[in-house]
C-alpha cells in the first residue's frame, strides 16, 4: 500500500517536473534565451578557430567501408529527374545574387577547373561519422569568377531535393565560404558522386555537420541577408525543426 | 588555515563552517546544470543509439554498445552481450500507454519527446553554465588551497590497506564523528576529486571534440582521444560515472544525516556528528 502510493507520489511528481520542463521548453522566451548560446558559440568559433584552420583530413586506410547517405536520396523534382535521365549533360550550376556576373556553369566547365580532393569526415547532428574522399572545386574560385558585390555577406544552396514539397535549401558565411577546403564536390571515393549522396554536385563544408552539406544543387545565391528567405532561418532545418544556423558545434 | 581536524577544542555536536560559499554555489548551481545535461544528452544519444571506437562509425560499422529494440523487446548490446530492457530502454511505454521504441524513455530525457534540436539548444546553452563556474571553481579551489588541503589523496591514504578500512568502514556505515568528519576519507577524496578533475573535464574536452569547429582547432586534442567517435564513446561513459556519483552522493548524504548535511550545502554550517547508537 506505501509503496504503491510512494511510487504513484513519486511517478506522478516526476511527470509534473518533467510536464513543466516541456513547458519550459515550448516557451519562445525560454527558446530565445537558449538560442543567445548558439550565437555564443558562433562568435567564439569564429574567435579563437583560425579562419584557414582546416578540419582534419585522413588517410585512404581511414576510409568508411560503406559511406551512409542520409537526407533525401532521391529527388522528386521532375525537372532533375529530366536532367538525371540524360547524365547532367544539360544540368546548369547557376550563380546569381549580389554578384557582378551571373554565371551557369556545366559539368564540363566544373571539372576544368583546378580541383581538390579532400579525405573527410562527415559528422551528422544525429552523431554518427562517416569519413570520405571528396573531389571538387573550392567554392572561392566559382565565387572569384562570379565576383561577389560589397554587400554580399552570405552564400545560399538551393536543391532540387525537397520535404513534403518544401525545397532543402542551406547558407554559410563568407569565412566558409572561402574556406580551402569548401567545395562543390563531384566525385566521392573516386567515382562520380552517386545520387544518394548529392549528384551531380553538393557542397563540402568540412567545418560543420552534416546538415549544412547542401545535396542536388540548383543554383548558389550571394545574398546580403538570410531574412526574405524561405522561413528566414538560413536552412531548410534551421526553418522546420530548430537546429542551429551554424553547424560547428 | 590552521588544521582543524585534530583539534581538540571541537568537540561533537560543535556547530561549525564547513563548505565555503564558492562550493555551496557551485554545487546547486550543477545540480541545475548536471541534471539538465545528463537528461538533453540522453535525447541526443537517442539521435544515434549506437556508440562507436575510432575515427569513424555508423550504421554499417560495428558498434560496442548499442541501446534498440526488435521482436523480442527492447534491449541493450555490449559487445555481442544482449540484456533485455523491455520496459525501461529501447522499448517502453509513453504517458498516453502508446509503445516507443526510442532508447532512453520519456520521463529521463530533455524534452520528454523526441526532439533532437530542443535538445541540442538545451545542452549547447547549459554546457557554457557547466565549463565557465567549473573554470572559476578550478582557479578558486587552488588559489585557496582547497585542492590541495581538502581533495589531493596523500600517499600514506592511498596505501591499499587504508582504501581497504575506508571501504569496510563504508559498508558497516561506520561514519566518523567530531572533528575527524570535517576531513575528507580516502573515498570521498577519489571521488570529489575523480568527479572534478577527471569525469568533467573529459566530458568537457571530448564533448568539444564532437565539435567538427574545434577539431579544426585543437586536431592534437581529437587525435589524442582516438577520434570523434571514441570521443563520443568517452563523453558517454562518463556522463554514466557522474550519474552514478550522483546516486552514491545522494545515498551517502541520506545514510550520514540529511538535514545536517543539507544545512551544511546550503548554509555551510554543519554540526560534528557524535558516535550514534
Amino acid at each position: 500500500m506505501t509503496l504503491v502510493s510512494r511510487r504513484t507520489l513519486m511517478t506522478g511528481s516526476a511527470g509534473l517536473l518533467l510536464a513543466g520542463c516541456d513547458r519550459i521548453n515550448s516557451s519562445p522566451s525560454v527558446t530565445h534565451t537558449l538560442d543567445l548560446a548558439e550565437g555564443l558559440a558562433y562568435r567564439t568559433q569564429r574567435l579563437i578557430v583560425g579562419r584557414e584552420a582546416l578540419a582534419p583530413e585522413y588517410g585512404v586506410g581511414d576510409l568508411s567501408p560503406v559511406f551512409r547517405s542520409n537526407g533525401n536520396a532521391l529527388p522528386r523534382s521532375p525537372i532533375w529527374q529530366g536532367l538525371a535521365a540524360s547524365g547532367f549533360r544539360d544540368w546548369r550550376l547557376r550563380v546569381d545574387g549580389l554578384v557582378r556576373r551571373r554565371l551557369a556553369l556545366s559539368h564540363g566547365q566544373l571539372r576544368a577547373l583546378p580541383r581538390r580532393t579532400q579525405i573527410t569526415r562527415h559528422d551528422c547532428v544525429e552523431g554518427w561519422s562517416a569519413i570520405g574522399q571528396w573531389t571538387g572545386v573550392q567554392l572561392s574560385l566559382v565565387l572569384a569568377l562570379a565576383g561577389l558585390a560589397r554587400d554580399a555577406r552570405y552564400i545560399v544552396f538551393h536543391c532540387f531535393d525537397d520535404f513534403s514539397g518544401t525545397p532543402y535549401y542551406e547558407s554559410i558565411d563568407l569565412v566558409d565560404a572561402f574556406h580551402p577546403q569548401t567545395i562543390l564536390a563531384y566525385g566521392l571515393n573516386g567515382k562520380p558522386l552517386p545520387i544518394q549522396n548529392g549528384a551531380p554536385l553538393r557542397l563540402r563544408v568540412e567545418r560543420q555537420l552534416g546538415y549544412k552539406h547542401a545535396k542536388f544543387l540548383d543554383r548558389i545565391e550571394a545574398v546580403a541577408s538570410l531574412k526574405d528567405i524561405a522561413g528566414g532561418k538560413g536552412g531548410f532545418w534551421e526553418d522546420v525543426t530548430g537546429y542551429e544556423w551554424y553547424a560547428g558545434i | 588555515m590552521a588544521d582543524r581536524h585534530s583539534d581538540p577544542d571541537l568537540a561533537p555536536g560543535m556547530v561549525v563552517t564547513r563548505h565555503r560559499w564558492p562550493t555551496r554555489v557551485w554545487h546547486w548551481l550543477n545540480a541545475l546544470t548536471v541534471f539538465v545535461m545528463l537528461m538533453s544528452g540522453l535525447m541526443i544519444f537517442n539521435a544515434h543509439p549506437r556508440l562507436y571506437w575510432g575515427r569513424y562509425g555508423a550504421n554499417f560499422d560495428h558498434a560496442w554498445l548499442q541501446i534498440g529494440a526488435d521482436s523480442r523487446g527492447g534491449f541493450v548490446n555490449v559487445e555481442g552481450l544482449r540484456v533485455p530492457t523491455t520496459g525501461v530502454l529501447g522499448q517502453w511505454h509513453d504517458r498516453s500507454g502508446a509503445v516507443q521504441t526510442r532508447a532512453f524513455p520519456w520521463w529521463a530525457t530533455i524534452p520528454s519527446h523526441y526532439d533532437l534540436a530542443g535538445s541540442r539548444r538545451w545542452h549547447l546553452a547549459f554546457a557554457w553554465l557547466l565549463v565557465v563556474p567549473g573554470l572559476l571553481y578550478w582557479l578558486w579551489s587552488f588559489a585557496r588551497g582547497h585542492f590541495c588541503r581538502d581533495l589531493l589523496p596523500r600517499a600514506a591514504e592511498l596505501r591499499p590497506s587504508h582504501v581497504w578500512q575506508d571501504v569496510k568502514d563504508h559498508a558497516r556505515l561506520r561514519f566518523p564523528t567530531g572533528a575527524a568528519a570535517l576531513r575528507y576519507n580516502i573515498l570521498q577524496k577519489l571521488s570529489y576529486f575523480g568527479v572534478i578533475f577527471v569525469a568533467l573535464p573529459l566530458l568537457v574536452l571530448t564533448g568539444l571534440m564532437m565539435s567538427p569547429g574545434m577539431d579544426a582547432a585543437l586536431p592534437w586534442l581529437l587525435a589524442l582521444m582516438g577520434g570523434r567517435q571514441s570521443a563520443r564513446s568517452i563523453h558517454f561513459v562518463c556522463a554514466v560515472a557522474i550519474a552514478a556519483f550522483i546516486a552514491v552522493h545522494i545515498l551517502m548524504v541520506l545514510l550520514a544525516g540529511p538535514r545536517n548535511e543539507l544545512r551544511s550545502i546550503v548554509t555551510g554550517r554543519y554540526r560534528l556528528p557524535g558516535r550514534r547508537a
